[in-house]
């Protein structure tokens, strides 16, 4: 009984400061970030991300050059846009985001927020899911499966997500620790894995690689119903594939802990290792596995990496599905906590978790997941455009920034008709114009900042003019009562 | 004792990674090489937990 109410203290006790900033003592330096980049960012995605540049028909130089300039500009967007915003306010997305767009607008982002990061988690448990579901012989899902496709496939996914869960519950601090334990082991499991099966694609010296990568792993040729990849596919999706972390200011909740904005270049550890080391190594890992494999179209992370590395492949699998979830899991709870600040931390991430691990039990998930990230960032970017242009715009053109603070207002008309118009436009440049949604995230994040700016300029000006009426009426009012 | 630790675990990540490139190399085979990964991987997480993580100094 007493160790119960221990754990429930315990539980009530962590503070994650969603609405105050961190205090000075709470700070936390490079290594922390580093971990937590290097482990989220090396994860059970990878997995499934560096085989679909695969089966896309991405070629060597390509790959190579492409996933280069795009995790640059990737690491560049974490430092300079996230980064700064996160060190100058020391809030959560949220709090920050309730102080511009009001508390109702907050309320709908925060469920659309929340809703994609349980789907993002949802598709982690997953990958974690077909490493556990081996020694059991388990029916792993294909590339065509919606619905879960057994009893067992269920069971597994509801163990893993109790696991993920149950971590996450703790909090940042536990996120951390467990990210920064896992991190180095797993990127020396990628690369064991990759540099292990190369005689069996044929790469005898290290000379033989690049015509083997040529020829016979990114070859150029998309798979039968793949589109094609081309230099700039890979630029764009490396570059936007967490777009709503850096340019959608996701982050913020996380490098507000940091004590100076410099360790927004962090980063750079989670997309060198994860999205660049670990992508070209999945991929080796799954061109070896079309030479040899009966059925092309079953696509499972975790029999693909126990094949190449036994046990500790598969636990790779399992523990770098966690890693990512994890901190997912943790800001899905955040975004529910801040539609009731009252509601305990670890009670919203047990029941986010739960919506989560039921997300999980449908094979789609992880099957378009290309796709669903694109979308995923592109959804939320136009907050943080709005972000952006409200810290470092609005006051040096004579408007008030924090404006739904300032007022009062519940909801800014400016953030909601920005956040509708910049999507009603990258759908229609997806559907009239096909651009492909890889690419919308650059053309609608200008297209979020021109019309929060013009929303800005037209609906202050009224209201601070109704304002200063109202406040003038009271004035006379007062005056002759 | 934190050193030595360190260094076990720093060993368990050169036994992890270093026998893929003997199997590269043509000196052991592919079996071997699982097998020390799972003895890295084990060494990994029996011994880091310990070291990793202390509060930094501010």
């Amino acid at each position: 009984m007493s160790t119960k109410k221990n754990l429930r203290k315990q539980l009530d006790d962590i503070n994650e400061y969603e609405r105050e900033p961190i205090p000075t003592q709470k700070l936390k330096g490079w290594k922390s970030f580093i971990g937590t980049y290097a482990g989220e960012h090396t994860a059970g995605t990878e997995f499934v991300i560096g085989p679909l540049f695969v089966a896309h028909g991405a070629s060597a130089f390509d790959l190579v050059t492409g996933l280069l300039v795009g995790n640059i500009l990737a690491v560049l967007s974490w430092a300079f846009l996230t980064a700064r915003i996160a060190v100058k306010e020391r809030l959560t997305l949220y709090y920050q985001l309730e102080k511009i767009a009001g508390t109702k607008f907050t309320f709908v982002y925060n469920l659309v927020n929340a809703g994609l990061f349980c789907f993002l988690a949802g598709a982690m448990i997953a990958v974690s899911a077909t490493a556990v579901g081996i020694p059991f012989d388990l029916a792993m899902p294909s590339l065509t499966d919606i619905y879960p496709n057994s009893v067992g496939w269920v069971i597994t996914v509801f163990i893993v997500g109790a696991i993920t869960t149950g971590i996450a519950m703790f909090g940042f601090e536990r996120v951390s620790k467990f990210s920064n334990v896992a991190a180095p082991w797993m990127i020396m499991v990628f690369i064991a894995a990759a540099i292990g099966v190369l005689p069996q694609l044929g790469v005898s010296s290290i000379g033989d690689f690049w015509q083997v990568a040529k020829n016979s792993i990114w070859t150029g040729v998309p798979l039968e119903g793949q589109s094609k990849f081309t230099f700039w596919h890979i630029v764009f999706f490396a570059w936007f594939c967490n777009m709503a972390m850096h340019i959608g200011m996701a982050d913020l909740s996380l490098l507000r802990y940091a004590k100076k904005w410099q360790y927004g270049f962090s980063s750079i550890s989670g997309v060198f290792l994860g999205h660049y080391i670990a992508w070209i190594a999945s991929g080796i890992l799954y061109s070896l596995f079309l030479m040899s494999a009966a059925d092309s179209s079953s696509f499972s992370p975790g029999p693909i990496a126990y094949g190449a590395a036994g046990i500790a492949g598969a636990a790779c699998v399992f523990i770098a599905g966690l890693t990512t979830a994890n901190p997912t899991l943790y800001r899905a709870g955040l975004a529910i906590q801040s539609i009731n600040p009252q509601w305990k931390t670890w009670k919203v991430t047990l029941l986010v978790g739960l919506f989560t691990t039921i997300a999980a039990c449908f094979p789609a998930l992880v099957m378009r997941l290309l796709e669903f990230v694109a979308l995923y960032g592109l959804i939320l970017m136009p907050v943080g455009a709005v972000i952006f242009i409200d810290v470092y715009v609005l006051e040096r053109i004579g408007l008030k920034r924090n404006y739904a603070a300032l007022t009062d207002t519940s909801f800014n008309w400016s953030v909601g008709i920005t956040w509708v118009i910049t999507l009603v436009l990258c759908l229609s440049l997806n559907l009239a114009a096909g651009v492909e949604i890889f690419f919308l995230g650059l053309p609608g994040w200008f297209i979020a900042v021109l019309v929060y700016l013009v929303c800005n300029k037209i609906l202050q000006k009224q209201d601070l003019k109704i304002t200063s009426r109202l406040v003038k009426d009271n004035l006379v009012s007062d005056l002759k009562s | 004792m934190k050193n030595i630790l360190v260094i076990v675990s720093i060993i368990c990540l050169i036994i992890t990674l270093v026998p893929s490139f003997l199997v590269f190399a043509g000196f052991m085979t592919l079996e071997m090489n699982k097998t020390l990964m799972l003895v890295g991987t084990i060494g990994w997480f029996v011994t880091a937990p310990s070291w990793m993580n202390k509060k930094e100094k501010a």
